[in-house]
């Protein structure tokens, strides 16, 4: 018979305690094991994803919000900014002077605000899809092909998330909604058709359903209708009177788009993502139609919808990604372009990888600290619970110990017996906790993808999880050490003397 | 075999003052030799034995085993020799509560430093006449059947010296005998000296050899005397 089993046998015998001790130590090593794997991906995804542009324009406002809704499709929709800056853009970096110096710069327009069944609407051109994204990865088609850039072609690209969930096939029809919950008074647009569906990126991209956005600017809500300006100068003079007054026309948008955006995040509370965003804005764009048209009551459908002309087309944000082979100039110039564009009144120029970068330093880093601290401290109680556990049988049994000196165990040989049970419990209870971790991650990891686009693996492993292990035998051995040390004192004569 | 020399041991008192109990200049046992030691209560008897056993240690003298005397030995030295040549019977039997009958017995081999001979077991427990309760814990065994457990371990190692505490004492007379006939049957099938302590006048008559403590102990003497006792 050896050592483990004598201690294994002591175990045993007192079930309850061991039971109870031993699931303390699962516990908190459980809640190591799910701290360090998710907060590791979630973090290692976030880093990649922010890798796929160098910089994003959107509306004046939260510089974060604007990463995480263009970016990571979180978070409520940001403002819009003009079409006419998007062109600019688009013309300038196409101009020989810049394609010179800079080379190949993507230029992709989104507008969001849609969804369909919960899945985030992105309408943007066929582009985007030859942009690389996570560094230098090619977007593939798993079936069909990118949408055209017709205007009312009607053709959608589904993320590959996205048409696992929904079962979305080419030729499938969506109808995608008007906003971004599950709201009930959402206006859904016409039909389009699945062209494609995107092979898995591991992007919150996988999510999304891409739009061609020469067909989004003919959806109500987003073009021009009489029916539609109506009914949103009957809903807005219920709900945002007040608002309405502060709402700027066309003109002195663009001077004004910058207290816009800030007073927006203030409002942001009460106002609900949808009415915020595309089917506001026909509201600015008509404001002169609308003071005419007040009485006019009647809906009927779906009306004639006619593109929206491009001044006054808007875009949810400009993504930019700089020519891999011009980092030099590249980070020059765009060091050039957030002072030029922050300047100005119109949009901001915002740098994903230094938000995520910033989020990570200053919330996520020291959360994770915190909780990793609370998770280790739940493991060393776990291991004082042990030493008390033991301990306090120490006193039961002395005369056990005694009869095992008497048959000639030594100090040394009753000590280990001893330092074996703490080790049975700290390990035993720790190799527990990882496998319930490692459960509980697996069972949350599907909530986690479908709001952050993040997939965690059961399996995923982290290098600190390598160190557990080794922890919990110096734990073990630290945990056991006064017990034992108990047992090595024990007086065996006075021990087998005593009266049991 | 076992020969004690100029053995001696006293207790501190709470008070700070000493408390001699044992002075045994002079005692011899035989290989393969049977005895009964008596005594009054308190008069030693379990010391001795635990000094025997180098479970506790003389303040001075002589325990020789085998031509080994084992007083000077380390702590670890006297634990190792006790594995592999003593074994115990104590009056409370003291078989660990989470091991079954079986693994009781195998405990008794597990210190020594030898192969745990699983045959010897179910051979000693035949013997014994528990064969049928190998896999019972001792809360699962009569009085008697736990005294006998405890003698199969005692023997387990195949130790040159038997030392039993009153093995009787707690076991009642029908079961008496039994013990004290397997006690004496073993220790002589084994060739095993056995030095066995009892207040038990129809146990002590058996033996051939039966000591009284009080005669081999001065200590003794000097208490039965009032006037050299310690003030
Ligand atoms: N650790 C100790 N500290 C102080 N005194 C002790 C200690 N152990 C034993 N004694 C004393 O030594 C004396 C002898 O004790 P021992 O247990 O050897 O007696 P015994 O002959 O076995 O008696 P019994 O027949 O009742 O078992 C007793 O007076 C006891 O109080
Ligand atoms: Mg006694």
């Amino acid at each position: 018979m050896n050592l483990f089993k004598i201690a294994w046998r002591s175990v045993q015998q007192r079930r309850l305690s061991s039971a109870l001790t031993g699931l303390s130590m699962a516990l908190g090593v459980a809640l190591v094991v799910i701290v360090l794997v998710i907060l590791n991906t979630v973090e290692d995804t976030f880093r990649k994803n922010s890798g796929s542009w160098d910089m994003i324009l959107g509306a004046k406002g939260s510089k974060l919000q604007v990463v995480l809704n263009t970016v990571y499709h979180l978070s409520t929709p940001v403002e819009n900014v003009p079409y006419s800056f998007y062109k600019e853009w688009e013309t300038k970096f196409q101009s020989p002077i810049f394609v010179s110096q800079l080379g190949n710069v993507a230029v992709i327009p989104v507008c969001m605000g849609d969804s369909y069944q919960g899945h985030r609407v992105v309408a943007t051109i066929p582009r985007m899809f030859q942009v690389p994204y996570a560094g230098n990865l090619e977007y593939e088609f798993a079936a069909g092909r990118a949408f055209k850039d017709i205007p009312g072609n009607n053709e959608a690209v589904a993320g590959s998330v996205a048409a696992h969930k929904l079962g979305l096939k080419v030729n499938d029809k969506i109808r995608p909604a008007h906003g971004i919950s599950d709201e009930t008074d959402l206006k859904d647009h016409d039909a389009f058709t699945v062209v494609g569906v995107l092979a898995p990126t591991g992007t919150p991209n996988d999510r999304a359903i891409f739009i061609n956005m020469e067909s989004f600017y003919l959806q109500e809500g987003h073009a021009l209708s009489e029916e539609l300006a109506n009914q949103r100068a009957q809903q807005n003079g219920q709900s945002r009177s007040q608002d309405d007054n502060k709402e700027p026309t066309n003109e002195d948008q663009s001077q004004d788009s910058g207290d816009q955006g800030g007073g927006n995040q203030d409002a942001g509370e009460q106002a609900t993502a949808s009415n915020r965003h595309w089917n506001v804005r026909p509201v600015a764009f008509t404001e002169n139609t609308l003071q005419e048209q007040e009485d006019g009551q009647s809906h009927a459908g779906h009306g004639q919808a006619e593109a929206l002309p491009e001044e006054l087309r808007e875009v949810t944000a400009i993504l930019i990604r700089f020519d891999p082979e011009q980092t030099a100039l590249s980070s020059m110039y765009s060091m050039k372009m957030v002072k030029d564009i922050n300047k100005g009144n119109v949009a901001q120029a915002v740098l994903p990888l230094k938000e995520i970068t910033d989020l990570f330093n200053t919330f996520i880093g020291p959360l994770k600290g915190l909780l990793m601290f609370l998770a280790v401290l739940i493991v060393v109680v776990a291991g004082i619970g042990i030493m008390v556990g033991i301990y306090n049988t120490m006193n039961d049994r002395r005369r056990d110990i005694a009869v095992m000196r008497a048959l000639g165990a030594g100090q040394v040989t009753v000590m280990a017996v001893i330092l074996f049970e703490s080790l049975i419990l700290a390990v035993g209870g720790g190799l527990f906790g990882f496998l319930l971790g490692h459960v509980a991650v697996g069972i949350v990891s599907s909530s986690i993808s479908g709001t952050t686009g993040v997939e965690i693996p059961m399996w995923f492993l982290t290098w600190q999880e390598m160190v557990l292990l080794p922890g919990l035998v110096i734990l073990a051995a630290l945990a056991g050490f006064w017990p034992a040390l108990s047992a090595y004192r024990t007086d065996v004569s006075k021990s087998l003397t005593a009266t049991p | 075999m076992l020969q004690l020399k100029d053995v001696r041991k006293s207790f501190s008192e709470p008070g700070g003052g000493v408390l001699p109990i044992l002075d045994v200049p002079e005692f011899e046992l035989g290989a393969g030799e049977q005895m009964v030691l008596v005594g009054r209560s308190g008069s030693g008897k379990t010391t001795l034995l635990h000094i025997i056993a180098g479970i506790s240690r003389a303040d001075s003298g002589q325990v020789i085993i085998n031509g080994l005397d084992i007083c000077p030995m380390p702590e670890a030295g006297r634990d190792m020799f006790r594995a592999q040549h003593m074994g115990y019977v104590f009056q409370t039997f003291n078989l660990l509560p989470a091991f079954t009958a079986l693994e009781n017995v195998l405990l008794g081999m597990t210190f020594g430093r030898m192969r745990t001979d699983r045959q010897r077991a179910h051979s000693l427990l035949d013997r014994v006449g528990l064969s049928h309760r190998l896999n019972h814990k001792p809360s699962e065994l009569s009085v008697g059947e736990q005294q006998r457990v405890s003698v199969a371990r005692a023997l387990s190692n195949r130790p040159k010296l038997l030392l039993a505490d009153e093995p009787t004492a707690n076991v009642d007379p029908g079961n008496q005998q039994q013990i004290v006939d397997l006690i004496r049957e073993t220790c002589r099938e084994e060739g095993v000296s056995l030095l066995m302590v009892t207040h038990a006048d129809d146990v002590a008559e058996q033996f051939d050899r039966v000591d009284h403590l009080n005669e081999l102990n001065r200590q003794s003497q000097a208490h039965s005397d009032p006037k050299k006792k310690s003030p």
